[in-house]
């Protein structure tokens, strides 16, 4: 099987999301990469030293630049006529995209797949995390999106695929990028670090938060994570949301404070490695799952602990 | 304006979904149904559209069992104008696929200048059918919508993306997608849900549409997902630091 993986970037460098799809698409067949966007050659470049890579496609136009679907989409499906599956990270952009170039074909794409366990069968999850399906599709071409956490991230170098121009019909006309507010974080990206502290509506308010969280990640060079309750709360911004609407992380180790652990919450952080919990109500479901689990209150042990590590 | 609002009747967002001992699906018999939550979030906001003088007509669309009436009914209630259940049999699961298709067919009668719906149904998270839709109606789409207005021609739609927001200009007609802070979905008030009785509801099946909602997946099997089980509790923070310390990561 001939497999097109979709590289996720910010026109700069390769995102992580596209490594665990180089994975998934390896275990199905024979890997070529698609970078578009503009002036991207040095991406391509990267994408090219990707390990299991054959060839690398890349699409260099204005109108790539800001991954519109509209125009992105004419572009895969004139490529897909040489792919039998097109393997795409299920991240934002790839899930806004991966659908319309579905339609497009003609085929029923299957979602954040989490295991690849034949030629077009596929697990995935359901009813935010609380099923696992097994999937097969009978359509001809399969478009898939592959969520990050459930598979290895392919090493980023030691390949040496050569690189292909190609282009595409170019700007639709339909839609135009006109800014992004990216929250600028000195911090490892929430889908990619290796330790999460996360803080739920026990924090109280966006200071707190800020005082309580923040010395205990700094210190352990974590990243930054929120339950729904404290983004709707106001604590913290959107992007900071591990759940099922929110990010689905998986670090080596995950701390969750003050958070009572809603099914919603768990299904994004419950394949995280160990996990921690720090909540002063004993009963709280959090402790379930939890591998350490302290019951205390948050505001007093939460500071102790930054002190002693 | 008109604005189309297809909405998906699911297993109500409070209620944990049990798995059927012959791994055959997840069990619905006797379990609350509700809308979709972020379609009633699409419903909320083509309401609120209406009220800011942005659109003049809201249609809502829902493709399911006879029962998909009580879910058309509770936006009818919101403020919807007039509804179109699309009836498949109960055991009949349609696809996103076929359900942009369906809803394709519907906006070609229609001509909406916006089509809202929830980003995903919370039953099957596929996060498909809105940019099916408008692949097939070859209009552009702004999915996981944190804020739309409407301008003229276009619809100015900030976008959730995973490194924080992102705006876009869309030429109407154009598709948008909710994210869960759009807005906050209004109680319909008991005059509302009594008039809601009244306003028209009208029944078509898939075939008056011409598509074929034969699926294209099968879902062989459907099991729990692999159990944590809990670990230890600790005594102090002294206690967690050690096991911090074991861990390798204090």
């Amino acid at each position: 099987m001939n497999t097109l993986v979709w590289v996720e970037h910010d026109n700069a460098s390769v995102k992580d999301a596209t490594l665990s799809a180089v994975t998934a698409a390896a275990s199905m067949g024979d890997v070529d990469l698609l970078v578009a966007g503009k002036g991207v050659r040095a991406v391509a470049e990267q994408a090219a030293s990707v390990q299991h890579v054959g060839k690398v496609l890349l699409a260099d136009d204005v109108a790539y630049e800001n991954a519109l679907p509209e125009n992105i989409a004419p572009l895969v499906v004139g490529l897909m006529q040489d792919y039998d599956a097109f393997v795409v990270p299920a991240t934002t952009t790839g899930k806004n995209l991966a659908p319309r170039v579905a339609a497009l074909l003609d085929v029923m794409q299957l979602s954040e797949i989490i295991s690849v366990e034949g030629p077009k069968t596929f697990t995935r999850t359901i009813y935010a995390g609380n099923a696992i399906a097994t999937v097969e599709s009978h359509d001809a071409k399969l478009v898939v999106t592959v969520r990050g956490t459930a598979f290895e991230k392919a090493a980023a170098d030691g390949g040496s695929a050569a690189i292909q121009e190609v282009s595409g019909p170019g700007d639709a006309g339909s839609s135009r990028f006109v800014s992004a507010e990216i929250a600028q974080s000195e911090r490892p990206e929430l889908t990619s670090a290796k330790i999460i502290v996360s803080g739920g509506r026990a924090l109280k308010d966006a200071r707190t938060f800020d005082e309580v969280i923040t010395p205990l990640a700094d210190k352990l060079g974590a990243g930054v994570g929120a339950s729904r309750a404290a983004v709707d709360a106001g604590y913290v911004p959107n992007d900071f949301q591990v759940g099922q609407t929110g990010k689905i992380v998986a670090p080596e180790v995950y701390f969750a404070i003050g958070i009572s652990g809603a099914i919603q919450h768990l299904a994004g952080m419950k394949d995280s490695k160990t996990i921690i919990a720090i909540n002063k109500d004993e009963d709280a479901p959090i402790f379930q799952i939890a591998d350490i689990g302290l019951v205390a209150d948050l505001f007093k042990a939460v500071p102790e602990l930054t002190g002693k590590i | 304006m008109k604005i189309l609002v297809p909405v998906k009747r699911v297993i109500d967002y409070n209620v944990k979904p049990r798995v059927k001992a012959d791994g055959s699906g997840v069990d619905l018999s006797n379990v609350k149904m509700s809308m979709n939550p972020f379609d009633e979030i699409a419903v909320e906001e083509a309401v609120r559209l209406k009220e800011k003088g942005r659109a003049q007509e809201i249609v809502v669309v829902s493709i399911g069992p006879v029962k998909a009436q009580d879910t058309l009914r509770t936006a009818l209630a919101m403020g919807a104008d007039r509804a179109i259940l699309v009836q498949v049999d109960d055991a009949v699961d349609v696809e996103p696929l076929a359900v942009a298709k369906i809803l394709k067919a519907i906006a070609d009668v229609e001509s909406p200048g916006l089509v809202l719906l929830g980003k995903q149904s919370i039953s099957d998270d596929s996060n498909q059918t809105g940019q099916m839709l408008a692949a097939l109606m070859d209009r552009p789409q702004g999915t996981f919508a944190n804020s739309v207005d409407i301008e003229g021609g276009t619809a100015i739609v900030k976008r959730e993306v995973d490194g924080g927001l992102e705006t876009v200009e869309l030429t109407l007609p154009a598709i948008v997608t909710t994210d869960l802070r759009l807005n906050e979905p209004r109680y319909a008030s008991l005059p509302n849900i009594m008039k809601a009785k009244s306003k028209p509801l009208e029944t078509r099946s898939p075939a008056d549409y011409g598509v074929d909602i034969s699926p294209r997946i099968t879902t062989l099997k459907v099991t729990e997902p692999p159990m944590r089980s809990a670990g230890v509790k600790v005594a102090d923070v002294e206690e967690l630091v050690t096991r911090l310390v074991a861990l390798g990561i204090a």
